[in-house]
């Protein structure tokens, strides 16, 4: 009761009883509100509204400038609501409310109207509708303005922890980050071993480092790191909590091995009577039933592939595995941790060619995949770096890699974006072959070559000159089998405007990338939200793009979009640093937009109890009211439009001021 | 108040081809709003009809307020939603499509043609079918009409 009694500053306060005094200020936003709508229109319209005493318009209000002119205003007295008409407020809501604050007034006297996502900008080739438009979430805002209330800001602890989810380049770089500023990092990977992707990678365009060679000791030091966790073989299970104080519930899979007593040594395997496809080698090599995916896993300690396993027990005996540390009854177990900042790093998964029906993956032998050619070029790979065609295990002489396949393609089951990868993978991929096989004859086909980062440009370049790898600007018809089981290629050469038929020895599908098949499961278990694409979507996609929509929650790597190493890197040093700006400062403020229950109003009823989705409301036995935990209380609102007695005021968006907005905008209608 | 029943048909007579639906979105914070401005920024182009009121969460939509609007002569409420299992605050959205046949009911009760409010579940990546769903919604409130309470008073 206490909490919400000093979150509400009572009507005698001061500045709530004096004259509502509002100032309107039109933002021409550049062009984008004032190059549509007539702003002196906007102006004499807003100077009619009740209570606004000035209307003004400027070029940018968020400018300095602007501002200051706002500040002005409250300075000497003239205003003491503020509605400022410009974008929308979850682009600079929070700008304008400091401008409030330094100037001595409550920030929740602010409210913004959205004059040009929701107007000028959906409505550019009608300015008068745009007007009128633009006009109507005025009046709305102004009316607003009248019913707003003094708040204060709630402040939380922000714990000095964080969650991972992904380990792979993304998610080791910003765990490494954090933990070496002192943060204590829970690394949670679905799979046995951290690392991800770019641990099938052979070499990495465009300086041709070897992918494990600059990986494997980054995976080395989240082992050794000690403010490291490493959750391998695990998966979120739960969240709770909010920004500084998540809750989460990790099942950690049953190894069925002891993770304590496992060596590593590696004798149960070479007991293991099962053989089993390696999913690290996408199918082409072998491993047993009880395995690590790749010599260099991280941790290197065993687990056994129920799934498969026959429980002959030969791995349990105590001369396989001396310590003993096999368990056929191990379980799942389920974890809880508390963190104070949530980083996703889940990347992707490789497009599923074998959907796409015209490139005959999966019905002719000697078509791959660009990971299949990635793993054939690794010498760790099934080939030991030999590339050979499957049917026969033959050298080709002659390989031909598609581009965009399952990217840039607005068909059903296709992906409409471009995977931002491929054209630089390919390329790569036959520079590398051609300098085994220099009198192989290699072709890309591609709708252009994308060439984009620091040094690609002159890789692309040199593959095409120095190479002699043939690049034909064109996209495929058809693939057909040969007898010989090599590939006719028909495809149409759009520089000479002619068709062309090629047969080669070997087809590469340059796959691109899509969200894992998880991320939905991901995205409602941490309620951020999705892009169009599949992927995570950020804040801003310009200026916020690590953050998510949700305080305290941020996405790094492939998760959030299709991106080479370095950009994926680059974006996890980035969220590893917005998550310590909250950790080092170890508060935050939150909107304090919590439900408060009117102890006059209340009946007793309970109605609300049961709608709360987050437990925030008790039944006060003494008094015969329900109570609203302001903390757990995440303003959904949802309890204050079932309360029959009116009783519940949701902070900021209270009935009467919803009211009034609809009132305020149909005012004229009125009946 | 509202005291006797209100007709509410598509009627024969001659329709006012320069009626323009007044509808108010009522938008959850995270979904519709957000989807609402990715349209603006991808600047997809729709009628001028849609006002919008930006609630934190779908389930704060009262009732009350959808019968206010009608009642001061909005001709469409349009409520927008997360998808289900998208809830920023878990299922604040089954609610409200919980209340919606009630609702519906309700302002049938009073006379309101059923398509006067509309429920549409619309993620913040969906600017495009916002769109595509205000377009629809002002076609289909052209058709019927002005909302029968609306004074002559045009703007």
């Amino acid at each position: 009761m206490s909490k919400s009694k000093i979150n509400i500053i009572s009507p005698s306060n001061n500045s709530e009883s004096t004259e509502i005094r509002i100032g309107v200020y039109l933002c021409h936003c550049g062009v984008n509100i004032g190059g549509v709508i007539n702003m002196d229109e906007m102006v004499k319209f807003a100077q009619k509204l009740p209570n606004v005493v000035i209307a003004r318009q400027y070029k940018f209000y968020c400018s300095d400038n602007g501002q200051a002119e706002i500040a002005r205003d409250i300075r000497d007295g003239l205003v003491n609501r503020v509605v400022v008409a410009a974008c929308s407020p979850r682009m600079h809501e929070s700008t304008f409310r400091r401008v409030l604050v330094d100037e001595g007034l409550n920030p929740f006297y602010f409210v913004q109207a959205n004059i040009r996502e929701h107007a000028t900008w959906v409505n550019m080739n009608d300015p008068a509708g745009a007007q009128r438009i633009a006009q109507d979430h005025v009046r709305m805002q102004v009316a607003k303005a009248r019913e707003l209330r003094a708040l204060k800001p709630q402040k939380v602890m922000v714990k000095p922890s964080a969650l991972i989810i992904g380990a792979g380049i993304a998610g080791i770089n910003t765990a490494l980050d954090l933990a070496n500023q002192g943060f204590h990092v829970y690394l949670v990977e679905k799979e046995p071993t951290i690392g991800g992707h770019m641990a099938q990678l052979d070499k990495t365009f465009p300086t041709m480092d070897c992918s494990s060679c600059i990986l494997t000791p980054k995976m080395v030091e989240i082992s050794r790191n000690p403010n490291i966790t490493v959750m391998a073989y695990s998966e979120i299970e739960h969240v709770d909590g909010y920004v500084g104080n998540f809750q989460v519930q990790i099942r950690k899979k049953a190894h069925y091995v002891d993770q304590l007593k496992c060596t590593g040594c590696g004798e149960c395997a070479q007991h293991c009577p099962v053989s089993v496809g390696n999913e690290f080698d996408l199918g082409l090599s072998h491993r047993k039933a009880i395995y690590i995916p790749f010599p260099q896993a991280v941790p290197g300690l065993y687990t056994i592939d129920m799934e498969h396993c026959i429980k002959c027990g030969i791995c349990a005996s105590t001369t396989v595995c001396e310590p003993q540390a096999i368990n056929f009854d191990d379980q799942d177990e389920i974890d809880t941790i508390e963190v104070g900042t949530i980083i996703v790093a889940t990347g992707y998964d490789p497009i599923d060619v074998s959907n796409l029906g015209n490139y005959g993956y999966g019905r002719f032998e000697n078509v791959i995949t660009g990971l299949e050619m990635e793993r054939n070029l690794s010498s760790t790979g099934p080939n030991l770096g030999h590339p050979v065609r499957p049917s026969d295990g033959t050298s080709p002489k002659s390989i031909v890699w598609i581009q965009c396949v399952g990217s840039r393609d607005t068909r059903e089951g296709y992906h409409p974006y471009c995977s931002r990868v491929c054209c630089m993978y390919a390329i790569k991929q036959a520079r590398q072959y051609k300098e085994k096989h220099p009198e192989a004859q290699c072709y890309i086909f591609y709708i252009d070559i994308r060439a984009f980062g620091k040094g690609y440009e002159e890789f692309y370049e040199l593959a095409s000159h120095e190479y002699g790898i043939k690049f034909m600007r064109g996209r495929l018809a058809e693939i057909q089998e040969n007898p010989d089981k090599s590939l006719l290629i028909r495809a149409e050469d759009t520089f000479l405007a002619q068709p062309i038929e090629i047969n080669v020895d070997m087809v590469v599908l340059s796959i691109g990338l899509e969200t894992t098949h998880d991320s939905g499961k991901i995205a409602s278990m941490l309620a951020i939200q999705k892009s169009t694409d599949g992927f995570f979507m950020e804040a801003h996609p310009k200026l916020r793009p690590v953050d998510s929509l949700t305080d305290g929650i941020f996405i790094a790597g492939v998760a959030q979009g299709p991106k080479d190493i370095p950009d994926a890197v680059s974006q996890a040093k980035g969220a590893a640093a917005g998550a310590a700006i909250l950790m080092a400062k170890g508060e935050v403020e939150v909107e304090p937009y919590f439900s408060i229950v009117q102890p006059a109003l209340c009946s007793g009823c309970r109605s609300c109890i049961n709608q709360c989705p987050f437990g925030a409301i008790t039944f006060d036995e003494i008094l015969q009211i329900a109570h609203i935990n302001p903390i757990k209380c995440k303003g959904c609102g949802t309890c204050a439009s079932t309360c029959p007695s009116n009783a519940i005021l949701q902070n900021h968006f209270t009935t009467k001021q919803l009211m009034a907005i609809i009132d305020g905008v149909l005012g004229d209608y009125q009946v | 108040m509202i005291k006797s029943k209100i007709e509410d048909n598509p009627s024969s007579e001659v329709i006012d081809k320069d009626f323009e639906p007044f509808i108010l979105g009522i938008f959850c914070n995270w979904c519709t709003y957000t989807g609402c401005d990715q349209a603006g920024t991808s600047r997809m182009q729709r009628p001028a009809n849609l006002r919008v009121m930006r609630v934190m969460c779908s389930g704060r939509v009262e009732p009350e307020m959808v019968i206010e609007a009608l009642k001061r002569g909005a001709d469409g409420v349009l409520i927008g939603a997360c998808h289900i299992g998208d809830c920023h605050y878990v299922n604040g959205n089954h609610k409200t499509v919980r209340r919606m046949p009630v609702l519906v009911n309700l302002i049938e009760q009073y006379g309101f043609n059923p398509n006067r409010v509309w429920l549409r579940h619309i993620s913040a990546s969906e600017g495009a079918e916002l769109t595509e769903i205000v377009k629809e919604y002002v076609k289909i409130l052209k058709e019927l009409g002005p909302n029968p309470l609306k004074n002559q008073k045009s703007r």
